[in-house]
């Protein structure tokens, strides 16, 4: 078996109820835990598209991501390492304002990790960070660690590739000429 | 303007049906009203088949769709109609048959109510099926029947569910037809990378000891011909998988027998022998590789399928050929020098001698003791010569008569391969007559697997179905007992299988029997099935004990199968 490693998949499909059932299930017949999952529109109208990571090795998310673009109304599924994408993802902290306000320190570390204050009121301050996992994380274990956190989310990730190529506007123009 | 109901006839129509398999129920009474107009009178248009369960009217249409090439069709109701066809769609998934699945469901308003006879067929259905869709309103029925047609014929074919609420079967639409030829999201037949079939032609032209392996796909692509063409050319012996014994016939000088746990001996080694493997239109299961990491590693591994998720699933491929066959071979073919391999191919007699003399003539020609499967099917073959449809049950019977029967035709086995679903022979055989009625068919089964839908003698006996059934008594759930008797100390657990008296049960249906219980008198008897028009039912008394020989033990690499086993 090879390291597995966190892949990213980008799943284009027609906007059609139970198109996401059936992109999970590909996982789910294999036993494949999903990581995190984002759907949204994409730029092309009418295209959904999710963003999927998982724990799996090459082999392996290669056949999830051939079984998934097999299914009839999915565009294009394709998979990434985090080296050939841009990636985001957004972390919510709910913090006790007394304790914040009793921390100087606790002020100073959320500005040494960029993150945002986006509200304060006399029970709780919500601060907000976007980057990638990990630098969401270590803040949420700093924060943790002053014993001020109320709650914590993290969002799924969003990805755009950083190839100079458009590979599902691409495919879609050549469906439309005939020419795949 | 016209009820749902009725536009789903004609879109019916339109998409060339002519026989529908069904069962009625609540949820889909306003299309079977229809359906009376459309089975009589003025407006015939289909045959309705009334089968005696809605898995058997999957099977039916999966026969039906094998045999002719055309999309089998079923109707049936919402709820428990709707989930006695998944057996049959899931059958057709992992065996690329192409039926069209219409069931019933309650009205749109009710969905998610937990309504009577409401099941989420969309959902359960989307992991086994090629595609599945509610047709909410009647104005989207014409799209979506010929959407489904398209997706279940073309490319790699497969099933397709049609979810049909009451309220969308009842309110009026104006008729519009569609033709869908066209879905973005789809593409069936890849165009095919000039590289790879290079590459391929290459990789066969310097092969010394090549060796093809045909599967469905060349029957699905009709690519009988092209096959033929490829291999002569360049000499190349063939092996069929199960699904794949009647695209190339039996006779053929290149014909090396069946793949597989329960195949020939000679293609099994020599698979580990080969130095260029050319996979065309099969997918590797596991019943026909065995151990996959002992499996074929010698050999470069060209694979031709039309479904790229095939590629690399089970096998690593050294080339992709990734396309329809029916393109791809004649593409490749010329390319390929004229060649010469009468060594190596001479090389699979030896072996073929050896199963000959341990297993093939022992089972076909018995010396003595109680009847065996092996010679029925070979009296069967050799009384039709080639030119029947077999459809089988699964277990034993399906791999004796399989391995047995003989193929010059094109679509002529119909067998539950992927699935290996017992209750299959049947209703797939019925379904069979009518989507080959010019031909015998003769279904072989064991008392299993009969037992399991002897309801669809209703069926045969309504429809006078022209079935040869040929049932396999030994008593047991054979190939369950052979398991334990092999890999479970003789632990017989629940195998052995009491039966009712086969005379009364066809006296019932008044279908025309005979039983033969003495080796004298079979090849007589089944003269006698064969002239006798209309269904019949040939029982026999079969060794109780007999073993599926040869056998890889799962878990071994193809080539240890064994001859004999000392149990």
């Amino acid at each position: 078996m090879e390291d597995k490693k966190l892949y990213t998949l980008l799943v284009y499909s027609e906007n059609l109820a139970g198109i996401l059932n059936q992109i999970t299930a590909v996982f789910t017949r294999r036993q494949v835990n999903i990581e995190s999952l984002n759907v949204s529109a994409s730029s092309i109208v009418g295209i959904h598209k999710y963003t999927i990571t998982a724990w799996s090795d090459e082999d392996q998310i290669t056949k999830i991501t051939r079984q998934i673009e097999k299914k009839i109304d999915v565009v294009k599924a394709l998979f990434y390492t985090d080296d050939e994408l841009f990636i985001r993802e957004t972390g919510l902290y709910k913090l006790a304002t007394d304790v914040v306000l009793g921390n100087p320190e606790i002020s100073r570390t959320i500005r040494r990790h960029e993150a945002t204050i986006t509200e304060v009121n006399p029970t709780y301050v919500i601060v907000m960070k976007n980057g990638r996992t990990e630098e969401i994380l270590s803040l949420y274990r700093v924060l943790d660690d002053f014993g001020c956190v109320l709650q914590y989310t993290r969002s799924g990730r969003i990805a755009v590739t950083r190839s100079t190529q458009e590979e599902v506007t691409d495919y879609l123009e050549k469906r439309k000429s005939g020419k795949v | 303007m016209i009820t749902g109901a009725e536009a789903l006839m004609l879109a019916l129509r339109n998409e060339g049906v002519n026989t529908i398999f069904g069962y009625p129920g609540g949820s889909i009474m306003p299309v079977f009203d229809a359906l009376y107009d459309y089975t009589r009178g003025d407006k015939k248009t289909f045959d309705h088949i009334l089968m005696r369960h809605e898995q058997a009217a999957t099977h039916a249409a999966e026969g039906y769709a094998r045999v002719s090439g055309e999309v089998g069709v079923c109707i049936v109701t919402s709820g428990p109609g709707a989930t006695n066809t998944l057996t049959g769609v899931a059958d057709a998934m992992l065996d690329s048959t192409p039926i069209v699945v219409i069931a019933g469901q309650v009205g749109t308003a009710a969905l998610g109510t937990d309504a009577f006879q409401e099941v989420d067929l969309v959902g359960v259905a989307q992991p086994i099926s090629k595609w599945s869709y509610q047709i909410r309103r009647a104005e989207d029925i014409a799209w979506a029947v010929s959407k489904a047609f398209y997706i279940a014929r073309t490319g790699r074919p497969g099933p397709v569910v049609l979810d049909f609420p009451k309220n969308a079967q009842i309110t009026t639409t104006e008729w519009k037809p569609e033709h869908v030829d066209f879905v973005r999201s789809y593409v069936p037949y890849p165009q095919p990378s000039a590289t790879a079939i290079a590459a391929a032609a290459d990789l066969i032209n310097n092969a010394e000891r090549p060796l093809a392996l045909v599967g469905q796909g060349v029957e699905l692509g009709g690519a009988h011909n092209e096959l033929v063409e490829f291999l002569e050319k360049a000499d190349i012996p063939a092996a069929r998988t199960l699904l794949g014994l009647s695209a190339l016939p039996t006779d053929h000088p290149l014909n090396m027998g069946m793949l597989g746990m329960h195949g020939n001996l000679a293609p099994n080694i020599k698979e580990q022998e080969c130095d260029v493997l050319i996979a065309i239109g099969m997918r590797f299961s596991d019943r026909v590789t065995g151990l996959t990491s002992t499996y074929a590693r010698q050999a470069k591994v060209i694979h031709l399928d039309i479904d790229h998720s095939e590629i690399d699933k089970c096998i690593k491929t050294d080339v992709a050929v990734i396309g329809d066959c029916k393109v791809t071979l004649p593409a490749i073919t010329r390319l390929l020098r004229k060649n010469d391999h009468h060594e190596w191919t001479d090389s699979f007699k030896p072996l073929y001698e050896q199963e000959r003399e341990a297993v093939i003539e022992p089972a076909i020609h018995p010396a003595g003791g109680p009847l065996l499967m092996g010679e029925v099917v070979n009296a069967v073959a050799e009384a039709t010569g080639g030119e029947a449809v077999l459809v089988t049950d699964v277990g034993q019977n399906q791999m004796f008569s399989s391995r047995y029967f003989k193929y010059n035709r094109k679509r002529s086995i119909v067998t539950s391969g992927g699935l290996g679903t017992m209750g299959f022979g049947i209703p797939a055989a019925i379904g069979a007559t009518f989507g080959a009625p010019g031909r015998t068919v003769c279904m072989f089964s064991g008392d299993g697997g009969f037992q399991m839908s002897i309801q669809e003698l209703g069926t045969i006996m309504e429809q006078q179905a022209p079935v040869k059934m040929i049932l396999m008594n030994n008593n047991y759930l054979g190939n369950v007992r052979q398991w334990q008797d092999m890999f479970f100390g003789h632990r017989q657990s629940f195998t052995r299988m009491m039966n009712p008296d086969y005379s009364h049960v066809a006296a019932a249906y008044r279908i025309p029997y005979a039983v033969v219980t003495d080796r004298s008198d079979l090849a007589g008897a089944v003269g006698k099935m064969l002239a006798t028009g209309g269904p019949y039912i040939l029982e026999c008394a079969i060794k109780e004990d007999d073993n599926v020989l040869p056998m890889t033990p799962p878990g071994k690499s193809i080539d240890e199968m064994m001859l004999a086993i000392d149990i």
